[in-house]
Formats: C-alpha cells, structure tokens, sequence
C-alpha cells in the first residue's frame, strides 16, 4: 500500500518548504493539512487549497543541495524533486494529508482533481505519483500522462519520476521511451532506463532510428542506450553505421552498446576500434555523459 | 483610433466566441490584458460536464490562444444567473466551482446576479458569494436588463448582507441611472459599450466628464452577439477626443481593472510588462492557433499602423 513512509516525506517536504516560501505561507499550508487531514473535510476544502497553494507558498523553485537530494533518494527510492517548484512541494504534502485508508476514496479525489487540474496542477499531480500510498491505482493515470503533448506535464510523468519504471507495464513503459525521444526530451533522466531495457524495446528503437534516417534526419545517440544488450545481427548493422557518423557523440554511443552487449560480433566491432574501447574502460564515454552533452548541443 | 499608445485592459470579454483575428486587432489597438467571465452559451447547458469543460477552456486553452497574440488573459469563474435557475443542475456546478476558482489567472467570481431575479438566482447568487468570501476573492456582478436600477440596488445590498466589502465587488453593465447609487456605495462601476442595448460610446464620454474616472470602468463585453471587441480602445480615442485628460482615459480603460481584479493576487503589471513576445511555434495540447500554411509569427508584437487587411489576394 505504501511507496514512502508518509510522515517521513512529510517531514523532509515541511524542511524544504521552510526555506522556499514565508512563515504566513507555511502557517497557511498546516492550517489547510490539518483541515484536509480532518473528519470534518468537505471535498471542497482540499480542493480550494490544492489550487490556491501557489498564492500563498509562491512558485519560485525548491534548490536542493545535494544532501538534500541523497535524503530524497532515502525517503522513495528514485524520489527527485531538484526540478519541484515550492507551490508543488505545498501540494504535494496536501495529497499526503488526505485520509488514505479507503483507497477507492481517495483514488477518487484524486481522478477529479485531474480531471480538471490545469497545467501546473498537472506537473504537481504526476510527480507525486511516487510517493502516494495505493501506487497500483494510479497505472491508467500515468498512460494518461504519457499522452499528453503539454511538454512540462510530460516531463513531470516521464522524467525524475520512478513511478513509471516501478509500476508500468511493459508496453506503456516502451511507448513511453519511445515518446521521450519522439519530443526531443533526455533519456538519461528517465529513472530505471537501464533497469526496465527489453528486447521488444530495443526493435522498436532500430526501426524508429531507420525511420528518421530514411527521412534524412538525425538520431538521438541516447536512443542506442535502451538497445545496448540486445544487438543481434540486424541491429549490428545499425551500430556500424553509427561508428561512420561524423557526431562523435554517436560513435561513443556505439563503442558503448557494443561494450554492453554481449553478441560476439559486436565485441569484435568494439575492437577495431581501439581508441573509443579504451576510453569506454576508462569511464571517459558513459551514458548520462553522452545524454548531458547532447542536450548542450540542442 | 488613436489611444496615444496607452495600454488598455479590457475586463470583460468573451473570447470564447470570437476568432483570433479580434485578438489580433485587440493587441494592434494597445490591449494588453483581458478578462474573460464565465458565461452562458446562448442557449443553456444541459449537463455539469459540459460547464466542466467550459471552466478548463478558460483557464487552458483560451489563455494559451491569447498569449499567442500578446494578450495576457484572466478569467472570472462561476454559474452565470440565466441557468441558475435549473436547480439540480446548479447544485452540480456549484461542486465544481471550488475546483475552478483558486486556479491560476482567476481574478474573481463572475459574472453572477440575476436575470430574471427568481429565488432560485437570488440562492445561487448567495451561495457564490459565500464562496467568494471564502477564498476572498473580487465579485463581477451582472446586473439584469430588465428592472435594472431595482436589481442593481438589490446585487448591492445583497453583497453586504453576506459581509462583503464593495470594494471587493464589480457591478457591470451600469448606465445613467444607476450609476450614482453604484458610486455612492462605494462599490466599482463598469460599462458596457455595447451595440443597440447597454452603453455608447458618446454616452460614456458624457458619464466620465460628469462623474470622473474614480471607480469607473469600461468594458467591451464583446460575445457571440452582435458586438465589439475593439469597444475600449474606440471610447478611450473618443475620450481624448473629447478633452477628457489622458489621466482619466487611462484609470477607466486601464488602472481601475487592474486596482479591481488585482486584488484577487492573480494580476500584475509586470505579468505583460515583462512579457512583450510571442512565439507563434508553441503548442498547447499539440494544437496550434494557426491553421495549414499559416506563417507563425515569432518576435515581438507589431503595435504601429493599421490592422492588415483580410483580403485573400
């Protein structure tokens, strides 16, 4: 039934919100917990308050340290808010206040507050996800997420977001992938990326990659990552003609998957070419590294 | 038209039913900021969820389709006081108000009132303004076209009743003979230019030259009706044309929206101040403003000359 210990995300989100927003606005937020915690709660009061959060919490940015960011980690594995805003961190220990243990009831208070959430409602109700008790009922909620083409909410399901790796099936997993690389957003920051790598992933990916070539267009080299251990003799073809690309960044991509995979005619690819081998062994060419500068480059 | 470059806020205007061409000339002729209120069809809603979508479009797509043009638009949220009157209906959207109303860009409840001031409008009215006083926030009344001084007076004391401070209410739609009592309660007082019904644009010149600019607004109300959308930038021309100072112009067609709604904590100067661009590539829900073979325009808004013409050549 639970992802996090509730008083203990509750506690750490209290801490950061201490430095991110005024004394009134942290009155106002336990105020309305406690209301919204109550007996007495009317839908409407969590409602009011889930919406009017970022009047009085404000919307600037949550900056975490990084022992910050570890302590996360330690609350839900995967649980990374470095790119939460204070009005989010509010409306997050909001959900956490709500009565959970008839979970029917409180997965349905939740369903209408999506339902007619706006935008930035959207990003603090899908990176919540990770961290709300019941996690099982939210799966057709995230494939919705996952459909939308509004770029930040995308971002809140899909990116920094361990939900989707710990509860999506495999085919709403691989849609996801795929739709990250589709909108041009980081494979590196999907959490469980090497975790969750299947095979029909890995097809899936080769053909996307021959579509954008037919059509003359580029690749993303983190595309490969996802395909790293399933090379087979039709996907080693694909890894040779990224050796032959002028974007370095697509030959370290190469080197790499070839160092993942386990195919033999895929090591000996690696081998001739020495210079990517020893700099893969060296830990010079590793994934995030080819995501992060990638992304500098758009 | 010349405004002398002022920029002006239109606070009542409903885009909805209008076409992005209307937002086009509005930016051209220094409208900086709309507000759009909550509003019937013309014909009414038969379910909850068709008001539930309504509610979304105001604070989603239609706010993205006007910063598309550089026009930041606010919305006010509520059960307009025509279908107010179909009670099982009613008690549903008003369990959807508390959804809507402390959304981001919404500077108030609105427009509420009455039409035809049956008891049922009087107790829906009542109910939205408890609810407004909850998350204190402004109230924009509409106030009837029919027994319309009797009404107004009644808005008022209502919103008294319930402990609400008339600076905290817009009463819209005034003319000549109501807006003395309107003024003299401390209340803000819009109008209307409106084709054929409400206010003109002469008799407004006349209503500030006698009355001031203390408290007064002028809106557009422009709808699915004949009417508008250029009807403020037009009175504040005809203002100065008249010799009304570019102090009083600029407090009714500008700074008396912005004191009103404002105090909502949902609109600020610096929200367009600071935001002169726009960038027509950008999407919402993957659709775009711009139909097939439509250039988008990306830069800064152009606010010299004349609107461009319509003709397909």
């Amino acid at each position: 039934m639970y992802q996090a210990d509730i008083q203990a995300t509750t506690t750490y989100l209290k801490e950061l919100l201490e430095r991110s927003t005024t004394s009134q606005g942290l009155e106002w937020l336990t105020q309305k917990m406690e209301l919204v915690s109550s007996e007495k709660a009317k839908p409407k009061d969590f409602y009011l308050s889930f919406s009017a959060a970022p009047r009085f919490i404000g919307k600037e940015n949550l900056h975490l340290t990084q022992q910050e960011l570890q302590m996360a980690d330690m609350i839900r594995s995967g649980f990374n808010p470095s790119h939460w805003s204070a009005a989010q961190a509010a409306r997050t220990l909001l959900l956490l206040s709500l009565p959970h243990q008839d979970g029917e009831s409180f997965f349905s208070q939740i369903e209408t507050l999506f339902n007619t959430a706006d935008m930035r409602e959207l990003v603090a109700l899908y990176a919540a996800l990770p961290l709300l008790p019941h996690p099982e009922l939210f799966r057709k909620r995230a494939a919705e997420g996952f459909r939308t083409n509004m770029g930040d909410v995308f971002e809140a399901v899909a990116l920094d977001n361990p939900y989707p790796a710990d509860y999506m099936e495999m085919d709403a997993w691989n849609n996801m992938v795929l739709k990250t690389l589709f909108v041009g957003k980081p494979l590196f920051r999907i959490y469980g990326i090497e975790k969750r790598r299947n095979a029909k992933l890995a097809r899936i990916l080769s053909d996307y990659a021959h579509e954008r070539w037919a059509a003359g267009r580029t690749v993303s080299p983190e595309l490969w990552r996802p395909v790293a251990p399933f090379i087979d003799e039709a996907i080693l073809n694909d890894i040779k003609k990224l050796f032959t690309q002028p974007n370095e960044l697509e030959q370290q991509a190469a080197a790499l998957a070839c160092a993942e995979s386990n195919n033999p005619s895929a090591k000996e690819l690696l081998n001739s070419h020495p210079q990517l081998k020893e700099l893969v062994e060296e830990g010079e060419i590793a994934w995030n590294k080819i995501g992060e500068k990638n992304l500098e480059l758009q | 038209m010349n405004t002398h470059n002022l920029m002006l806020i239109d606070p009542h205007i409903h885009m909805t039913s209008r076409t992005t061409d209307d937002y086009e000339r509005m930016r051209q002729a220094g409208i900086v900021a709309i507000i759009e209120p909550a509003f019937w069809l013309g014909q009414p809603r038969t379910e909850a969820g068709s008001f539930k979508d309504y509610f979304s479009s105001l604070v989603g797509w239609e706010r993205f389709r006007a910063s598309q043009f550089g026009i930041k638009h606010y919305c006010t949220i509520g059960l307009n006081s025509k279908e107010a009157n179909n009670e099982p209906l009613a008690e549903q959207v008003m369990e959807l108000l508390p959804l809507f109303v402390c959304k981001e860009g919404v500077v108030g409840v609105g427009e509420i009132g009455y039409d035809d001031q049956t008891p049922t409008e009087d107790k829906y009215f009542r109910a939205q303004l408890e609810l407004a006083k909850e998350v204190n926030m402004p109230v924009q009344v509409h106030t009837p076209h029919r027994d319309k001084k009797a009404g107004t007076i009644k808005s008022m004391e209502v919103c008294l009743e319930h402990g609400i401070a008339p600076d905290m209410v817009v009463i819209d739609h005034n003319n000549e003979e109501t807006v003395k009592d309107v003024l003299d309660r401390g209340f803000w007082a819009a109008f209307t230019i409106y084709p054929n019904s409400k206010m003109g644009n002469e008799r407004m010149v006349e209503i500030v030259k006698k009355y001031g600019s203390e408290r007064i607004i002028v809106n557009s109300s422009a709808d699915w009706g004949v009417s508008d959308p250029l009807s403020v930038p037009k009175t504040a021309s005809l203002m100065l044309e008249r010799g009304i100072s570019i102090e009083d112009v600029r407090k009714t067609c500008y700074q008396n929206a912005l004191d009103s709604f404002g105090k909502s904590g949902q609109m600020h100067e610096s929200d367009w101040l600071q935001s002169t661009s726009v960038d027509q590539r950008e999407k919402f829900s993957d659709n775009s403003v711009l139909r097939g073979g439509q250039t988008p325009v990306v830069g800064e808004i152009n606010t010299t000359g004349e609107p461009g013409s319509n003709i397909v050549r």
